[in-house]
């Protein structure tokens, strides 16, 4: 295997990362209880991104994917900040960041 | 390296940057107004530049300029300046009465200019990032208004797991095309016949990503929460720039870089235009709030923009640039009557509370007459020409069971858009509305002499289309 993973190759990788995108996606679904968790799992997603882009970045020999990673850390850091603001707005308005009671408008 | 290309960029950021200092340096009173006006002329100043800006890339291909991105960024920012103008008005009842709201509208025209000029994957997302972040907090900008809080919270979580969604197709797309660079791309897809598995499914992320933000089916659930509860002008604004630039990026990133792999999704486009059509027809029917009904019909809308991608064809593109175009004027329209929807200082959204509009105010009611007639694609109103490009491009992409339901769908809509028209014209009068400041007056007149007169701009708007669509397939 040329590139800096050494012996080990991408798959290994890749596979970690598909398993962070899909803890992820799973956690914002499945989840009933606190909109913090959310705001954890959407970081989940970013980095295993993040973890795809370094993997290929090493495997290609080509350095972009790496200086990706560092805006999409810095954009990550700029939407949790916005989140927890949001969420900070939303709680003293209802007393409350449960999921279930995020609900005023339907239909 | 030619820097000049990202001028207008770069000074409406200085002057973002600037009005923000402004405001924070004001110490008696309110600077919002000073810093609405300062904004708008930032939004005139830009599209200036724009049109002056020289074709060519540049930064090492991450920055395109060209006819399509000149296009793309003018609608942005009419969109932005006229979501600030209808801030104007009612800002202090809808509690956005801060400067930071036109200068987060500014930003986020920024982003979306950006995501019209981007070349390279990474330009995409940042572009992308910017404009959501900034909408994300517009959305919640009335702190003390629990709709708008549900609404910014809503279209948070569910913007930023469409974000990371593009982000992983991003990921996989570099890794399996060996570059981030859209030309390179490209040339890396027209160089091998077999296209690997991982680039297909980094492709149909990035698609799931992009038609988030367009709120096209089946990625639309936040639309009608988020339409309802965001402060009015924020979702004038939400429904015209944002949709705008994803659609730029859409049309870029499809035509160039997967230009060569269209037969796989352009039947997914496909797909989603039909669903997005039928469902934005047939859920706005029961409605009873005309900011939900402007929600679905905004599905439908991207719908029928999305026929002349999914045509895949210049022509189409043609189209689809000719739709937004009067899509953005007709919304603005609508959304500065809804503004406008007030009574004894608190505003109203139903759409019993248009009742009788036709004698009380025949003004504002022949504005949203018109505005809804343009909408249902009646002739010969902006809506109609749009409508006629797309559906022609279809059929000559021998598209003929999506051009049959795009009709139908449009026939179904026309029926809601008519409704409301019934009930300012023939329903019992209800009390009559506050009386509306002359911003409002002034940007309803404007779209709705632009919408009932389109026929007058079609030549150029076309040419100007038809050039945009060429400069995608160079």
């Amino acid at each position: 295997m040329t590139g800096g993973l050494g012996s080990i190759g991408i798959g290994p990788y890749l596979t970690v990362s598909a398993i962070l995108l899909v803890l992820g996606v799973f956690g914002i679904f499945l989840n009933r209880k606190n909109v913090i968790i959310i705001l954890m799992s959407i970081e989940l997603i970013l980095l295993s991104a993040n973890l795809n882009f370094v993997a290929f970045s090493s495997a290609l020999g080509d350095l972009s994917g790496q200086v990706f990673t560092l805006f999409v850390l810095t954009i990550a850091a700029a939407e949790s900040a916005i989140g927890l603001a949001i969420v900070t707005v939303y709680f003293r308005n209802r007393g409350s960041i449960e999921v279930e009671d995020i609900t005023m408008m339907k239909g | 390296m030619n820097w000049t290309l990202a001028l207008p960029e770069i000074v409406l950021a200085l002057c973002g940057l600037a009005i923000l200092v402004f405001g924070v340096v004001q110490k008696k009173g309110q600077p919002f107004l000073a810093c609405s006006m300062l904004t708008i002329g930032a939004f005139v100043l830009t599209a200036f530049l724009v049109v002056m800006s020289p074709d060519g890339t540049g930064y090492n291909h991450i920055f395109i300029n060209d006819s399509f991105a000149r296009f793309m960024k003018l609608l942005s920012l009419a969109g932005g300046a006229l979501a600030t103008m209808l801030t104007v008005g009612y800002a202090r009842d809808l509690k956005v009465e801060r400067f930071e709201f036109p200068v987060l509208l500014l930003f986020s025209t920024l982003g979306t200019m950006m995501m019209a000029s981007s070349g390279n994957l990474m330009t995409l997302f940042i572009g992308l990032e910017l404009s959501s972040l900034a909408i994300y907090i517009l959305c919640a900008f009335a702190r003390d208004d629990v709709r708008g809080a549900e609404a910014g919270l809503k279209y948070f979580v569910l913007g930023s797991l469409a974000s990371g969604l593009l982000l992983y197709g991003s990921a996989l797309v570099y890794g399996f095309a060996g570059t981030m660079e859209y030309g390179a791309i490209q040339t890396a897809l027209s160089a091998t016949s077999a296209v690997p598995m991982g680039l297909m499914i980094g492709i149909v992320f990035m698609l799931a990503g992009l038609t988030f933000k367009l709120s096209a089916v089946p990625f639309h659930m936040w639309t009608p929460d988020v339409y309802q509860g965001a402060p009015t002008p924020v979702t004038a604004f939400m429904a015209g720039a944002p949709k705008i630039a994803a659609f730029a990026l859409l049309l870029r990133v499809m035509a160039g870089p997967f230009g060569h792999v269209a037969p796989q999704w352009q039947i997914l486009v496909e797909a989603i235009a039909i669903v997005s059509m039928l469902f934005g027809s047939l859920a706005a029917i029961p409605q009873t709030d005309i900011k939900r009904l402007m929600a679905y019909s905004s599905i439908g809308h991207m719908g029928y923009a999305l026929m002349g991608l999914s045509a895949g064809t210049e022509e189409g593109m043609r189209g689809t640039l000719v739709y937004l175009t009067t899509y953005l004027l007709m919304n603005v329209g609508a959304f500065a009557v809804i503004i406008a929807m007030r009574r004894k200082g608190r505003a109203v959204t139903g759409i019993a509370d248009l009742a009788g509009l036709g004698r009380t105010d025949p003004g504002l009611a022949t504005a949203m007459a018109i505005f809804m007639f343009s909408m249902a694609g009646a002739p010969p109103l902006a809506g109609f020409f749009g409508k006629l490009m797309v559906f022609y491009a279809a059929i000559n992409a021998h598209l003929f069971g999506l051009a049959a339901v795009g009709v139908v769908s449009s026939v179904i809509g026309a029926y809601y858009y008519v409704r409301i028209i019934k009930v300012m014209f023939f329903d019992e009068a209800a009390a009559p509305l506050d009386r509306r400041p002359l911003s409002l007056s002034f940007v309803s007149v404007g779209m709705g002499v632009a919408t009932a007169g389109f026929l007058i701009v079609l030549g150029p708007v076309s040419t100007a289309a038809q050039a945009a669509a060429q400069a995608l397939f160079r």
